[in-house]
């Protein structure tokens, strides 16, 4: 039987890894199986107080999902929430293939069935210099990795949004070269605060947030979080991301949240958070720092920015 | 025919109908309802105006060598003006909303960053524009002077072009329509001058 490449953890990554899951992790963000999960937002929304932190407050579900960059309906913040009406994210499939044990495509119903699915409180930063704090429900990336039985060549995981210009009408201009990718390495996808939602305030994800199922890595640019994901492919190589190959000297692949690495076209130092008049300093790894750090000791963050 | 005294008529219409939007924009955002991210949404609305009304300053001179549109050129001076506040509006939003008069942070913005950059020469390049606006300035520096002055309009449209097109992420269609727009007024303008029939003959 092949080793898959999920269980091979260096042993010092292992201990460290059972350390902070122990720690700050679980007391702060992890395990709460949410029974509430699809109760009233607008009447709940103190429920996800006990994650947050004294310098965050949540944004509210209208800030969530009438502010979005989802250019597969349209390049506007709005537009998003204006043109999703027509999108149909049931029944969904997502493919999974590469360098897998057996490629194979699972239903969404399926996945679900075999995961827990928790509450998850995270900061989200633009690459355009805003931010939103957003209750998230979904499972552990690693979940899915687990089922998907990589082997222990892929060292890289690919994701890739659907196709549906009928239903996308921003899909119909090439603005990007269809269909959206992103990727994460190995070690990104499996740590634990990488998840895959499949709601938000304890509804089922809505349209324009990338429904049915979406990406959400905390401590990189919300460009990384890819929507309305169709397929996961495992690769031995890095894989090609659509933002890295529209404009490489802009944004790479890694785009982890760095206040001391600006993009050409904004400083990253600050940010605005929605909902509030002053800015805010931009917290390195958008303030994951403890949990995510030791991935890239050995990467100098500002040529892989 | 349009008289010159039609098109001043209409000035106070045009005058009403052009300080509206940023009266507009102002009350909603004191009463909250510029959207989600307000500041960004006043930011974006005033400069759009603003590229649009350096636009139209540069119509309005081609439109007045239409014969019945010659008197056009009278409203020339308002709307240029008007752009100059608009721009004003948009920087000082920029500088007091957005980055809370944080000079050193602003310094280095205009400094590092090439969109910004373009939009504050541009900004810069008006002031001359808009302060040798008056009859008076014009007796002063003397007619032959004040157009070369004001021929600074040319470099100030199509920096602001570029502050707008380099601004978009993706999609690009909005500011190359601006673009496109300003280069046709210039190359008309070029055309007519090579065109021009010689005055010694």
């Amino acid at each position: 039987m092949k080793i898959l490449s999920s269980e091979i953890t260096p042993y010092k990554t292992y201990l460290n890894r059972r350390k902070f899951i122990k720690g700050s992790l679980a007391s702060a963000l992890l395990a709460t199986v949410s029974s509430s999960a699809f109760a009233n937002h607008d009447n709940n929304s103190s429920i996800y107080n006990k994650y947050l932190n004294e310098n965050d407050k949540l944004n509210s579900y209208e800030e969530i999902t009438t502010y979005n960059n989802f250019y597969e309906f349209g390049t506007h913040k709005k537009h998003p929430h204006l043109n999703s009406g027509n999108f149909k994210p049931r029944p969904w499939t997502i493919k999974i293939d590469g360098l897998v044990k057996k490629p194979q495509t699972f239903d969404l119903e399926k996945i679900l069935s075999n995961v827990t699915i928790e509450d998850r409180v995270y900061r989200l930063r633009c690459v355009e210099a805003w931010s939103m704090v957003i209750p998230w429900q979904g499972f552990q990336l690693s979940e899915l990795i687990k089922m998907a039985e990589p082997l222990s060549s892929a060292k890289y995981v690919q994701f890739v949004t659907v196709f549906r210009p009928e239903e996308m009408p921003g899909q119909q201009k090439r603005t990007i070269i269809w269909p959206y990718r992103e990727g994460l390495r190995m070690d990104e996808a499996m740590n634990p605060l990488t998840i895959l939602a499949t709601g938000l305030y304890g509804h089922e994800m809505p349209n324009q947030n990338g429904a049915p199922i979406r990406l959400v890595v905390p401590w990189k640019y919300g460009f990384k979080s890819i929507k309305s994901i169709v397929e996961i492919r495992f690769l031995d190589t890095q894989p090609e991301t659509s933002w890295e190959t529209l404009a490489p000297w802009e944004y790479g692949f890694y785009a982890n949240v760095n206040p001391n690495v600006n993009h050409p076209r904004w400083s990253q130092g600050t940010e605005r958070r929605i909902g509030e008049f002053k800015r805010r300093e931009t917290l390195m790894f958008n303030g994951y720092e403890k949990e995510v750090a030791h991935l890239y000791k050995d990467l100098d963050l500002t040529k892989f920015y | 025919m349009f008289s010159t005294r039609n098109f001043n008529r209409s000035k106070p219409v045009l005058f009403i109908l052009i300080l509206f939007p940023s009266l507009l924009w102002a009350y909603q955002f004191v009463t909250g309802n510029l959207g989600v991210n307000p500041i960004e949404k006043l930011m974006d609305e005033l400069g759009l105006m603003a590229l649009r009304l350096i636009i139209i300053t540069l119509m309005i001179t081609t439109l007045s060598n239409i014969k019945p549109l010659k008197s056009i050129v009278v409203l020339r001076r308002m709307i240029g003006l008007f752009a100059f506040y608009y721009v004003c509006l948009h920087f000082s939003t920029y500088i007091v909303l957005d980055h809370f008069l944080d000079m050193k942070f602003i310094i280095q913005d205009i400094i590092k960053r090439p969109f910004i950059t373009f939009g504050f020469i541009s900004f810069l390049f008006l002031i001359p524009l808009a302060s040798t606006s008056t009859n008076k300035m014009i007796k002063r520096l003397g007619f032959k002077l004040w157009k070369k002055i004001h021929y600074l309009i040319y470099p100030v449209a199509i920096l602001a072009s570029m502050h707008f097109y380099v601004l978009v992420r993706a999609d690009k269609t909005e500011p190359v329509i601006y673009m496109g727009i300003i280069i046709l007024l210039l190359l008309h303008r070029i055309f007519k001058r090579l065109t021009r029939p010689q005055l010694a003959q």
